[in-house]
């Protein structure tokens, strides 16, 4: 059994990673072999040129919208958590202010990000405001919802005890809602990098401050493909890595008691 | 076990009607005497849990009182006496290792955690767990995580043990074994426990005395005592005695159940 759980992990990663080797290849033979110009489709090998010769610029561009994703996360789980908490708190608070949290969630950013940019000077607060719009409603839906969902016979336990408000709440509901919050984190994790490269096309800032949707919106202008896909490409990536690494923190927090995250014994 | 000492428990007249408009439980009336144990036993739907729920305090009648040892709801941890319940399900903490599971009661209580350590060192060992301390719950099969879940309920000395079938999703064979030890710490700490099952069986082997109880409405029809020597081993269920205690009991279900056709 040991073996096959170890070479089902390896083939986890080479599979996915032989499917993009070949769609690579492919790539890059037909654009050699048909002799596309880089202005319409640049070869993969011409897009990794770009990254490192213009590696100061992306990277620089990289750490704006990342600083500016991260940072609207943070604010995502810090508010998202304490606006679930009050919810469950009392049925006539979520009643009254749920529908609002939705219709945040529904309106779409392009068409707030205009008004936000307007509304605030700074324009890095506001970028980080667009995207904290976009990642805030799962963490709060996903962790309301799993602070709900409370064993009842836990709670008549802790009635039994005579535990308070806070022991239930830090004791019981917290760790019951955790799981539900790591599922929400992984959706707004995406969203928050979403919504700074959306914000960033609305507002189109440049200079010093300028992301990599600025870099993407200057390279069509400028017809410089490849440097258009280097940036996609940092984009892409980008998104990966924030998904994988709240994957391994749902991990590192679950995986010794919850059936999401435990390793069949086999 | 003195006749004349005053109940544990006592319901008065205690009604209960759900907002359904479903009779839960038609006025009851039951004392439970210290050191006894009283099982209550009937069909699904009978208000059996309701009655047990009214016993811990974590329901109120509609009418009618519920007394224990002469006074008020005071939950677990006054008075000087401590009430604990066995629910249908071991509801222990999924993120909580065993010992932290059963440690908790006394968390709550604000037991110190030297003395609660050792308290559940004892509790854990007295029902055959000492073993899966540090284990989580899901890596334990069904019957133990019942044990840990009678350890938490143990570890608080309870002068009053309420049990809500708590082996009825176990197998035959588990449920038998955990009978027999249950049975064993009930004589060895002189708990009086309140037992619920629709088990006739069940009822039979563990019981001082049987509250047979009947559905629409829930009530009890009948009070038998199970007047057999203790301790109780496997052979009891083999005696002559013991089925002619089972068929007395199904008898009155039977007659219960014919009751509500007519």
């Amino acid at each position: 059994m040991k073996a096959s759980a170890g070479s089902s992990r390896v083939l986890q990663f080479a599979a996915p990673a032989l499917v993009a080797a070949v769609a690579l290849a492919l790539w890059q033979a037909l654009v050699v072999g048909y002799d596309v110009p880089a202005y319409l489709v640049p070869s993969p090998l011409a897009v990794l040129r770009t990254l490192i010769a213009d590696r100061e610029l992306l990277a620089a561009s990289l750490g704006v919208t990342l600083g500016i994703a991260l940072t609207a996360l943070a604010i995502s789980i810090v508010v998202g958590a304490v606006v679930a908490l009050v919810f469950v708190q009392s049925r006539w608070i979520e009643m009254s202010l749920f529908p609002y949290a939705v219709l945040l969630q529904v309106t779409p950013i392009v068409a707030i990000a205009p008004l936000i940019i307007i509304w605030v000077r700074d324009t890095r607060i506001a970028l980080v405001l667009c995207a904290v719009v976009v990642a805030i409603f799962p963490i709060i839906a996903n962790t309301t919802l799993g602070l709900r969902s409370v064993d009842p016979g836990l709670i008549n336990l802790f009635r039994m005890c005579r535990a308070g408000r806070w022991q239930i709440l830090l004791r019981l509901r917290i760790p019951t809602s955790l799981p539900y919050f790591f599922g929400g984190l992984r959706i707004a994790s995406g969203l928050s990098l979403i919504g700074a490269v959306v914000a960033e096309f609305v507002a189109g800032t440049g200079g010093q401050g300028a992301g990599l949707a600025y870099q993407i919106l200057l390279a069509g202008i400028q017809l410089n493909i490849p440097r258009l896909f280097a940036a996609l490409v940092l984009i892409t990536l980008t998104g990966v890595a924030l998904f994988a690494i709240t994957v391994a923190l749902s991990r590192l927090a679950l995986s010794r008691w919850h059936e999401s995250e435990v390793t069949p014994a086999d | 076990m003195a006749a004349g000492a005053a109940p544990v428990v006592e319901v008065a007249g205690a009604r209960k009607t759900y907002a359904t408009g479903t009779q839960a439980l038609a006025p009851v009336n039951l004392a439970v005497r210290p050191g006894e144990f009283l099982t209550l036993l009937g069909p699904s739907g009978c208000g059996k849990t309701t009655l047990l729920n009214l016993m811990a305090g974590l329901t109120l009648p509609d009418a009618g009182t519920v007394r224990w040892w002469g006074e008020g709801y005071g939950g677990t941890g006054t008075h000087g006496r401590r009430l604990a319940m066995v629910f249908q399900a071991p509801t222990l903490m999924p993120w909580a290792r065993i010992d932290a599971n059963v440690r908790l009661p006394l968390d709550l209580l604000g037991v110190p955690r030297v003395t609660a350590d050792s308290e559940v060192a004892a509790a854990l060992a007295l029902v055959g767990l000492a073993d899966a301390a540090r284990h989580f719950p899901r890596e334990l099969s069904g019957g133990m995580q019942m044990r840990a879940s009678i350890a938490r309920a143990l570890v608080t000395a309870p002068d009053l043990l309420l049990m809500d079938e708590p082996f009825g999703a176990l197998d035959e064979f588990t449920r038998q074994r955990l009978d027999s030890e249950l049975l064993a710490l009930w004589a060895a700490r002189g708990l009086t426990v309140v037992f619920v099952t629709h088990s006739i069986v069940e009822a039979v082997f563990l019981s001082t005395r049987v509250v047979v109880m009947a559905t629409r409405p829930g009530r009890v029809i009948a009070e038998v005592p199970i007047d057999e020597p203790f301790p109780r081993t496997e052979t009891f269920r083999l005696t002559p005695s013991f089925a002619a205690c089972g068929q007395r009991l199904s008898a009155l279900v039977a007659d219960a159940a014919a009751d509500i056709r007519r």
